[in-house]
């Protein structure tokens, strides 16, 4: 039996009952990744020592049988936008190639707490910023279900990994849609949870007041026990959330019969693309059998969300990578002074897409550009988050596509960033108003490529976009397909 | 024509708390190089800043004590400028919302006393320090983050001052403020006390502000005076001479005793301030601020009106008395053991003072204790000892720290005021000296100094004048 293609919960299950190790199982990832990265290039760095003590600690825990969590000696990946001790963390960046973090994020400790094996770092966009992880300083990551076609992004390492059986689950970050648009792209699970339901700490920034990490796994159970591993309040982040992490896995189960499903007019438009379109409103209909009723709601300020997220984000971004600076960590590139030091250091250390969005945040942010910008952007952000507060008066979740069409081509959009920020259109609103999303598969092109269906939930409310989905999955049984390699 | 200067003064105080702004290193002054510091000071990638709430209480605290009104929502905004001192390539300080405003200082100067407006009062998280070309690395700048992140509250005046005096006067009694609220070492040097200047003059009588200078590195009072004296003569000098004065920051140059250019208004910072994300708007309810108006002491100046009123002593003596926390504290608990309030003044500011200072060594340090104090003073109203012997019996206690009475004792320097054995002496001294007697009889009124000097030679100095003056003009005259 190919162990690689099981998810985390079946994994679970063999762990308990002994039939395989987790040093076993980690050996057979590891040999997975090794057959199969040179096709997919999910993986930025792969860190088998750590992984393999990692895995002997698991064996022990799990011998004691004590302390055990459904992550407890399973193999998982993460972003590499999250610090790991002793781990090199590089953003997929230039700037950060060599850099080896003294410190853990709190997402990372509590995979580790939880007994979680992680394998490596997964390439992504250069600091979160693409749709299709081209952006990534150092090479392309593949589509497990296309080569020839982008995983999407930013979490596109983290994406594929997980369909490409190089992981049994990954953990990624969201700001646009980071998380669940790969996963739209790659046929798995994906969830952006409420702002502030895990902690930022020690994930590196891209824009603070929308970052959000996340699992990507292959399948709903999957997403409710890693979101249940690392959620919670953090000391360390006073924008996390104080409220009880509930046993998201628990309230998987009950079905949907009475949930009230929103269709968002503005997210189904003249010339979408047809597979999309058509796989959606087929699982609307199997909401619907399930027992949901499906509601007509309004996102009025729809149409200028992708406009205020670049404002929004660029802005952020633009101070929040002002710390690469060549003086403490990182790159440097010398200079005859000061300001060629930093002048060369971020010239080298900083891809085009990178450099474009500091310049356009930096514009936002200028004096007497400021009110017309950045200001504005922020209050058409909050008239976003009450087009959503009134929507949900009307509905408990929110079903939409998560992309407007499935994976593109690599290359196909490198030459226009503006249709490649196209790709977020359906999942940005989620982050300005700052509640769960996640994404699962709905079905095929007729070439095989998977679509995604995304649903968005109330602020806190993790619980039934996750039943939503796992009821859906059920009935429907995409989550099951796996990518030929 | 006549021109009146404009001053408007920006002071950063460096809070006392154990800890820095936003993470839970050391903020205290020294240490080697880059030895307090931590992933969130050296603003590593993905850290993120935490709010100390004890800097929030202690800035809180000086906002109440010059009378602000403390917003319930204050937010934390990103001044973003690069520069290696600066780790996050920018400083988490507040901008169009800061924790208060409104406030004011009053001053006492030459007319009276001036109301100084405080506009406004606002957390800030310090940088690090460069070391140019330090020892082993010539051509070399070093950086050393042991100071980033450190708290700052920014205090902002009104363009209320006029003149290099009120803004000595101004800095003085708000340095004085912070340092009794126990929120900040005022110490200059250290830089844990800093002062910007903004000096503008304009035409005696107009309501129009002249452009305006902004004056930095001027880190002593003698400093802030001479600088703002300078750059007022400056810019008299450039208008009457026709020209123009430009806006821009200049810096102090101390030895020269002259402020140079350093930027202009064009070659300002754009810092693109925009709200932080990383932390919430900061909330401090009204109960809270209610709470810690009961925590602050006695400030400076309603402590110097009740020493006037309370004990009457002069405002002079009320003033270098309240001068600290620590020796007002000092002085009253003496007066309150029963020393007399203007003798205990003038020991306070005499002879404890001068002694201490001597020895540099702080009030609250001092070898000799408030009741010690009050014994001495206590010996000498009761005529144990004469006051001259006190102050030697007092040296003797600051430097071996005994007991008053053990000196006075093992010294032999208790005052002989015994009448009778008094009068046996002065009975000795007239029997001894019959012609001068008589001389003193026939209107020689002189010599009566003459029969003290013999009696106090009897009595090896100890005999209490007082007595020795009643009862020899006694005997004389008899
Ligand atoms: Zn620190």
């Amino acid at each position: 039996m190919d162990l690689t293609a099981l998810t985390l919960h079946e994994l679970t299950d063999k762990l308990r009952k002994k039939e395989v190790s987790s040093v076993e199982l980690t050996n057979a990832f590891l040999k997975r990744i090794s057959q199969v990265e040179d096709k997919v290039n999910a993986y930025v760095t792969i860190s088998p020592d750590e992984a393999l003590k990692a895995a002997k600690d698991a064996d022990a825990r799990l011998a004691d049988g004590v302390n055990l969590t459904p992550l407890t000696g399973v193999p998982v990946s993460v972003k590499d936008i999250f610090c790991t001790k002793g781990v090199r963390t590089t953003c997929s960046s230039k700037i950060l190639e060599n850099f080896i973090p003294p410190f853990d994020a709190t997402a990372v400790k509590k995979l580790k707490d939880a007994g979680a094996v992680i394998l490596g770092k997964n390439n992504m966009d250069e600091f979160a910023m693409g749709s299709s992880t081209e952006n990534s300083a150092f090479f392309p990551t593949k589509n497990p279900w296309a080569l020839d076609r982008v995983p999407g992004g930013s979490s596109g390492g983290s994406a594929a990994s997980v369909a490409a059986g190089e992981c049994a689950a990954s953990i990624g970050t969201d700001t646009g849609g980071s998380i669940r648009q790969p996963a739209s792209c790659c046929g798995v699970v994906g969830m952006k949870p409420t702002y502030g339901r895990v902690s930022r700490y020690g994930m590196i920034a891209f824009a603070s007041s929308l970052d959000q990490a996340g699992p990507i796994t292959k399948d709903v159970l999957d997403a409710a026990l890693m979101l249940t591993a690392i959620a919670g309040r953090d000391p360390l982040d006073a924008t996390s959330i104080d409220s009880p992490v509930p046993d998201y896995a628990a309230g998987l189960k009950g079905g949907i019969k009475g949930l009230r499903a929103g269709i968002p007019k503005e997210y189904f438009i003249e010339g979408m693309d047809f597979e999309v379109s058509s796989a959606v409103s087929k699982a609307i209909e199997t909401l619907k059998k399930l027992g949901a009723e499906i509601v007509p709601v309004t996102l009025p300020n729809t149409e200028y969300a992708v406009s205020v997220y670049y404002l929004v984000a660029t802005a952020e971004a633009s101070s929040n990578l002002a710390r690469f600076d060549g003086v403490k960590y990182g790159l440097r590139q010398d200079g005859g002074n000061l300001i060629e030091m930093y002048k060369n250091t971020r010239d080298a250390g900083f891809g085009p897409e990178v450099k474009r969005r500091i310049m356009l945040g930096t514009y936002s942010l200028s004096a007497g550009y400021y009110d017309a910008y950045y200001k504005k952007a922020s209050q058409v952000r909050t008239l976003i988050g009450r087009d959503f507060d009134a929507a949900f008066k009307k509905c408990d979740v929110i079903v939409t596509p998560t992309a407007p069409t499935a994976a593109f081509k690599i290359g196909e959009k490198t030459q226009d960033p503006l249709t490649m920020y196209l790709s977020d259109i359906f999942t940005i609103s989620c982050n300005l108003a700052g509640i769960p999303g996640a994404s699962i598969p709905c079905g095929f092109t007729k070439d095989m490529l998977p679509i995604g269906l995304q649903i968005l939930g109330k602020r806190l409310d993790e619980t039934t976009v996750l039943k939503t989905a796992f009821a859906y999955e059920e009935a429907a049984g995409w989550s099951k397909k796996r990518a030929q390699l | 024509m006549g021109f009146e200067p404009v001053i408007g003064l920006e002071v950063h105080a460096q809070l006392l708390t154990a800890s820095k702004l936003f993470c839970g290193c050391p903020a205290k002054f020294g240490g080697e190089p880059n030895t307090q510091v931590c992933p969130v000071c050296l603003g590593m990638p993905g850290t993120l800043p935490v709010l100390n709430a004890k800097a929030v209480d202690y800035a809180v605290k000086m906002a109440l004590a010059v009378g602000c009104k403390v917003n319930e929502k204050s937010v934390f905004a990103r001044k973003n400028y690069f520069y290696p001192d600066l780790p996050k390539g920018y400083q988490i300080s507040q901008y169009n919302e800061p924790l208060a405003v409104a406030g004011h200082l009053d001053i006492e100067t030459t007319a009276g006393t001036k109301r100084i407006g405080i506009t406004r009062i606002h957390m800030e998280e310090d940088a690090g320090k460069l070391l140019h070309d330090a020892a082993g690395g010539a051509g070399y700048s070093f950086v050393d983050l042991n100071r980033a992140g450190t708290p700052l509250i920014e205090i902002v005046t009104e363009p209320d001052i006029r003149s290099p005096d009120e803004a000595v006067a101004y800095l003085k009694s708000l340095r004085e403020i912070l340092v009794y609220l126990g929120i900040c070492d005022g110490n200059m040097e250290e830089g844990s006390f800093r002062c910007d200047a903004n000096v503008s003059v304009r035409p005696a009588g107009a309501e129009k502000f002249g452009t305006r200078a902004e004056l930095k590195n001027i880190n002593s009072f003698k400093f802030v005076k001479d600088a703002i004296a300078y750059e007022i003569e400056r810019q008299i000098g450039v208008n009457e001479n026709g020209g123009l004065v430009k806006q821009e920051t200049r810096l102090f140059d101390s030895v020269k005793g002259v402020t140079v250019s350093m930027r202009s208004k064009e070659e300002a910072h754009d810092y693109r301030y925009f709200p932080e994300p990383d932390l919430p708007p900061l909330i401090v309810d009204a109960a809270h601020v209610e709470k810690l108006k009961t925590t602050l002491p006695e400030l400076p100046q309603a402590k110097r009106e009740r020493f006037v009123s309370n004990y009457g002593i002069p405002a002079y003596d009320a003033g270098v008395l309240t001068s600290s926390k620590d020796l007002a504290g000092y002085y009253e608990e003496a007066v309150k053991l029963g020393a007399e309030p203007k003798t205990a003044s003038n020991w306070v500011m005499g002879t404890v003072l001068m002694l201490l200072n001597e020895k540099g060594i702080d009030v609250k340090d001092s070898p000799v204790k408030p009741p010690a104090v009050a014994k001495i003073i206590e010996m000498v109203k009761a005529g144990v000892v004469s006051s001259t012997a006190a102050k030697e019996v007092f040296a003797e206690m600051f430097s071996t720290g005994k007991a008053p009475e053990e000196i006075v004792k093992s010294k032999g320097l208790t005052q002989l005021s015994n009448e009778t054995d008094i009068a046996a002496m002065i009975d000795a001294v007239i029997k001894a000296n019959p012609d001068n007697l008589a001389k003193y009889k026939s209107g020689k009124d002189k010599l009566f100094g003459f029969f003290v000097g013999e009696v106090m030679k009897a009595a090896k100095g100890k005999a209490n004048p007082a007595v020795v003056n009643r009862i020899l003009k006694e005997k004389l005259s008899s």
